[in-house]
Parts: C-alpha cells; structure tokens; sequence
C-alpha cells in the first residue's frame, strides 16, 4: 500500500514536469555576438535581440518520454531515418523505456536529433532558440546579464569542459543565471534552430575568402572574439552537425516568441 | 428483405469506388508518406509554392530524378552559376533521358522571393517547364536546407551566405549524389543522373 502511495507520488511528479515546460523571460535588446552579424566578414556589428521566453532547464528524460508516449511517430525505431540517425534514443532500453535508475529521469534528454528537437518544441507551442538566444541567455552568470568580460566566470566555464567524458550527466536544475536560466553552461550541448547557420572558415584569421565558391557571398563566419574559446567549442560543434545527427552531451531545450515581437 | 444489407453494402461499395474514381481523375494521388524509404527527403512535408503560385507537394516529385539546389533571386554571385551549372548537366545527358530529369530550386529569401520574382528568375535563367522554381516560409526553409544539408544564414544586408551544393535525389527522394563544383559538370554527379534518369 505504502509502496503504491509512494508510486503514485512519483507518477504525479513525473506528469508535472511532464507539462509544458517553465520558461523565462528574457528582455532582449542590443547585444554583441562573438560571431560577426554584419556584412563584413570580421567586423562585429551589435543586433538587437526582440524578447522572447527561454525554457528554464533543458528538456528531461521525462519530458521527452511523454513526448513520445503522445506522439508515436518519433519513437526510437518509428522516427525515419531522414530524421534521426541510427543512435536516436539507443541508450534507452527500448522505444518508451529510458534508462532506469535513481534520477534518471530527471537528467537531460540526449541522443536527440534536430527534427526530434524542433517538433518536440512545437508540441509545446515552441521553437527552439536561435543561435543568437541562446549566447545571449548564456552571457549572464548568477547576478550579471553579461559577465563575458569577466576572466574568472571564463576560466570557470572552460573547466567544464575539461571534465572527462563517460560519467553519468547530472540532473537539470543547476544554479539559476541571472535571467533564471539554469544548466546553460556546464551539462550538454544544445541544438539551436539555426544551427546550419553556423559555419566557420576553416582558418578564421583570414579576412579574405578563397572558398567564394563553396559560400556564395561574403563567405564563412569569422571570428571577432579569439578569448571567447568556449562558445566558439560550441560554435565548431555545432556547425559540424548534420540534422538528423545524434551525440550523448547534445540535448535541447525550447523558446517561445513574444506575441507581437519578430524575431 | 434479405438482400437489403447486401444491396446497401453495394451501394456503399460503388459510391467508395465512384469517389476514388473522383480523385484518381482529379490528379495521381501523391503515395501515402509510409510507403517512402526513412531516408527519403519526401518524408519532409514543407509547405513550398512555385513560381505559378501553385502548392508544391514534395512527395509529388517522386517517381523520377530529380535535381535539387538552393538559391535566392538577387544573389549575383554563385546562384547564377548554379543555374547555369544544372543546365550543363542536364545537357550532358542524351534527350531521351534528359527529358526525365527534373530540377527544384529553393530560394533561401521568401521575404524578397515573391511568385512574381520567381517567375521573373525562372525567365531570367531560361528555365523550361522541368524547372520548378519555389518559395517556403522561413521555418520550411530552414528544415529543407537542414535536410538537404545546405548551410546558411541571412546577413544585414538582405543577402545571404550559403553553402553551394547540388544535390541529385533518386526516384524515392534518397540523396543518391552531391556536388560542389559549379561552373562546369561534375562527371561522377552525372554519371549517378545517367544511372538514374
């Protein structure tokens, strides 16, 4: 009796987090990306970010498992190929059964492709974050907006990706940033939408472009910012993605638009 | 009286063929989703118009080869060459067989990329009726350029850094070739379109 107590207890917790996930709201506003976003290759040119809403911890395993008991079509095994590679999902143990295990659950979801991603996003009435977002939510620390500048809040960033692979990924739900964001820095990877918008050259100190034929206009991305190594991991990471790719450290999380604001 | 739940099963039975009829007769049904490999490009369902303002349904373009590349109207640079590289590669095949070959340029730009300019394009690259030339919302677009595995991104200035590839899908909508090389044909990308067309 006790234990089923205790069952339902979970079930109902599980079905919670399972809801449309928390997201926050982030002002927006000017904002300088270590990427250049003007028309030059190699000069930075400030965007202004429109404000949106970022989900407050990427999605979990719970999350993404009611996702695929409602939508059948992007179970392991079921989603197409086009759509997800063979290691979509494959340290589940089968389609709609994740890894076992104390607070497995409450890890965040990997081995997930973009499409998986994205339509995860939409059953939630969301899109996933742009790239552009996502460094902007990721440039606060606890208490600053933008504490980029700061060698120490780098130095501690770096760290995390110093750590060895292999281990266990902890649970979601890090120390909160200064937008109420967690988890950004410091548990996985994360998709963003326009994640094949990211490509660099191959040597980003050239100005000029030798590839003008394989990148019709002004040519790759190069970058302004050589100090900013960990967001450029992510930058090269990401860019070396194909949509349908899956890794163990690439997870996602969502963002919405606000009515009336363009992005 | 006995016949009757007979009679009327027939009945049920002739107005189902009598629609089906119907459909048949309207246009060849695109076939279902299900039936298409996992790795085909048609399993993308994105809503993309052409440069009549017709809906475009992408599984439609099943059943032959087709040729696939992204482009954006007032890109003066790599695009034209892109044109003009697809129709040298059509023309490298014998008639017969170049006949069989279609070509789907997407555009990157659906702000700029009107039907008008579409058509205007088409006309501008003497494109002929295998040419479908189309426009998708920014979030289709992304999808196709992701599925197709075409990188790009908008710049300030409205124009637009793209990776140049030509993709050639087989008869069920697999990516069968891929080319980078513009401005002359690529000999292993038509070898795969001989086999194919």
């Amino acid at each position: 009796m006790r234990a089923r107590n205790v069952l339902a207890a979970l079930l109902l917790a599980a079905a919670g987090l399972a809801r449309a996930g928390d997201y926050a709201a982030l002002p927006g506003g000017r904002f300088e990306s270590v990427l250049p976003q003007g028309d030059l290759p190699g000069v930075s040119v400030p965007v202004t970010l429109a404000p949106f809403e970022l989900r407050r911890t990427p999605v979990s395993v719970a999350e993404f498992l009611a996702f695929v008991r409602a939508h059948p079509e992007w179970r392991r095994g079921t989603a197409p190929a086009v759509f997800a590679d063979a290691r979509y999902l494959s340290h589940w143990s089968a389609p709609l059964e994740p890894p076992a295990g104390a607070g497995a659950l409450q890890r965040p979801v990997v081995d997930v492709s973009w499409f998986a991603a994205r339509a995860f996003c939409e059953s939630e009435d969301a899109r996933l974050p742009t790239w552009l977002e996502w460094e902007y939510a990721a440039a606060a620390d606890e208490t600053r907006t933008d504490a980029r500048a700061d060698p120490a809040w780098r130095r501690r960033i770096l760290a995390w990706y110093e750590r060895p692979g292999g281990a266990a990924l902890p649970a979601v739900g890090g120390q909160a940033n200064a937008h109420g964001v967690r988890d950004l820095q410091g548990l996985v990877w994360e998709w963003v939408d326009d994640f094949n918008a990211l490509f660099i050259a191959g040597d980003s100190r050239t100005q000029g472009d030798p590839d003008v034929l394989k990148f019709c206009g002004a040519g790759a991305i190069s970058i302004i910012d050589r100090d900013s190594y960990a967001v450029l991991m992510r930058v090269a990471f990401l860019s070396s993605l194909n949509a349908a790719d899956t890794t163990s450290t690439l997870g996602f999380r969502c963002a919405r638009s606000l009515p009336g604001a363009s992005r | 009286m006995t016949d009757l739940p007979m009679t009327r099963r027939g009945a049920v039975l002739a107005l189902m063929a009598a629609a089906h009829a119907a459909v048949a007769a309207q246009a060849a049904p695109a076939p279902p989703v299900s039936t298409l490999p996992g790795d085909s490009v048609y399993r993308l369902r994105p809503r993309i118009v052409d440069q009549d303002g017709h809906a475009v349904d992408l599984a439609s373009m099943r059943g032959a080869p087709l040729i696939v590349s992204m482009f954006y109207s007032s890109c003066d640079m790599v695009c034209p060459l892109i044109f003009e590289t697809i129709k040298q590669t059509r023309m490298a095949l014998p008639p017969d067989r170049r006949e069989r070959v279609h070509v789907l340029m997407i555009s990157f730009d659906p702000e700029r990329d009107t039907v008008a300019q579409l058509k205007e394009t088409a006309a501008a690259h003497g494109c002929d009726s295998h040419w479908t030339l189309v426009r998708a919302s920014d979030a289709d677009v992304r999808q196709i350029a992701a599925v197709l595995g075409v990188q790009y991104r908008r710049l300030p200035s409205g124009a637009f850094n793209h990776s140049s590839a030509i993709l050639l899908l087989d008869r069920d909508g697999r990516i069968a070739a891929r080319t980078g090389k513009l401005g002359e044909v690529d000999p292993q990308f038509v070898d795969v379109l001989a086999r194919l067309a």
